[in-house]
Order: structure tokens, then sequence, then C-alpha cells
């Protein structure tokens, strides 16, 4: 069985611009939605408050693993017990980890970037089951978006 | 982190390698077919319904097993091992959940860096 994810898309611009926007903290941050303050660097520990809806108190911690331009960034990141704000702790030390990796390749209509994200076997299960069913972005957090966007439209 | 999480940590990392590692082997994985459909299988079953020994059989139980991918029912005189397809399920699941959210992730991305 497969315990990693791996996804594909095609982005119509050359290698250089998706470079720049997975290795430049703050365009990562734009489309991540993390806020990070000091560049990527190779070894070291990149550390921001997350800015998707809901995860706001959450602390987004990773070592930068690879930076080969243009080609592969890496980083692998900590996974808290919990991101329910009253079970949170942004104390990661010994808090599992999953690599992610960004591999690009040019092609004819602009960038092939292939993402991968591997080491789910290192969560415990209780983890991944709370995060599954908790309060976690999942459907609860569907239902909310969508009474907002029918609010909106009526 | 208490130590009490940091050996739960440990001991679950240790079941999730178990896990993987029941079914990254063909033998297993056939066994597995096997067990999946309909009722549970005795040990005679297996064997003779696989090209294995006896002892292949009882030894591959014993990982899936401690995996928790297999559960065994006694009946009557004899043990039916049953597969339990929780743990897989349940991996397959967060992984389609964190897929969406690389997906999103992905489309802001592309939003991003075409406009």
């Amino acid at each position: 069985m497969e315990n990693k994810i791996q996804k594909q898309v095609e982005l119509r611009v050359p290698v250089a611009r998706v470079w720049r926007a997975l290795t430049d903290s703050g365009e990562f941050g734009q489309w991540f939605r993390v806020k990070l303050d000091k560049p990527f660097a190779v070894g070291r520990t990149a550390r921001g408050h997350i800015l998707h809806p809901g995860y706001e108190h959450v602390v987004f911690e990773a070592v930068i693993e690879s930076m080969e331009p243009e080609k592969l960034f890496a980083f692998r990141w900590a996974h808290p017990r919990s991101h329910k704000k009253e079970e949170y702790s942004s104390d990661y030390r010994g808090m599992p980890t999953t690599l992610v990796e960004f591999q690009l390749k040019a092609t004819a209509n602009g960038t092939l970037l292939t993402v991968t994200e591997s080491g789910f076997e290192n969560i415990p299960e209780e983890w991944r089951m709370e995060r599954l069913r908790g309060n976690e972005g999942g459907w609860e957090q569907q239902m909310k978006n969508i009474e907002a966007y029918v609010a909106k439209r009526t | 982190m208490s130590q009490k999480e940091r050996d739960l940590i440990t001991s679950k990392r240790q079941a999730h390698a178990l896990a993987f590692a029941a079914l990254g082997d063909e033998t297993r994985l056939a066994l597995v077919t096997r067990l999946s459909s309909g009722k549970g299988r005795s040990i005679t079953e297996l064997t003779r319904e696989t090209q294995l020994t006896r002892q292949a059989v009882t030894k591959h139980l014993g990982v899936l097993g401690r995996a928790g991918m297999v559960q065994s029912i006694r009946a009557g005189r004899e043990h039916r091992f049953q597969f339990d397809p929780r743990p897989t399920k349940e991996l397959h699941e967060y992984l389609a959940f964190v897929s969406r959210h690389w997906d999103e992730a992905l489309a802001r991305l592309k939003e991003l860096v075409e406009k």
C-alpha cells in the first residue's frame, strides 16, 4: 500500500517563476497560507503562523532539506497531536514529521510540478482519526463554507 | 510532551511500520486477498489454497495479526482467520483528506503564478 501522496499540476509559466513561488518564503506563504518572515535556507527551520481560516493559532514548522535550483525543493514538517485550539501545543519537539518534495520539470507549455508527501506512517493512527472526525477543516468547516456561501447568495 | 506521550508515539510508529511491512510482501498480499472474501479461513484451508507450507501460513498470519489486519475467530475446535479492513481503510481516508488540502493549495499556487 502507498503511504504517500503524489500530486501533479501543469503551470503555464516558466520553471523560474514556479521556483520563486515555491522558494521565496513570502510567495510560498501567499499560496500555502502561512506567515513567514525569514528566507528559506537548507538546514534552517522555517516557522510561522498558519493563515488558513480556522487554523490561525497553529504554527507551521519545517526544516528545509533541499533546494536544487529549478529542480527540487524539499522540507520536512512537524505534525502536532491536535489542531483543536483547546488541545493544541506549538511545542513540536519529538513530534512526527512528513517529507514534502516539489519537483519541477520544464514542458512545452510551462512547468510540470510534482508534489510528493511521504512518511504518513509516522503519524499515530489516533491522531489521524481525530483529524478526520474532528473540527479540523473537515465536514464542519465545509458546512460553514456552504452556509456562508448560501447567506451571500440570498 | 510527556514521556508517556512520547512512548505512545513510538509504539504507534512501530505499529504502522508493522502494517506497511505486512502489506509489503507478495505472499501476505495474496493471503490478505483470500482472507478478505467471505467467511474466515482456517490454517488448513489456507495451506490447501496456496502453495505454502503450514508453517509459512502460520508465520505470515502472525505478521498480519500483529499489524492488526487479521482477526482470529474461534469456531469449534479450530481458529478461523479473517481480514480486518479497519487499519487499511482509515489510512486511505486520511490520505484522501490530506490530498484534498494539497489540491486546494496547488490551485492557489496556480492562480498566483499564472495571474
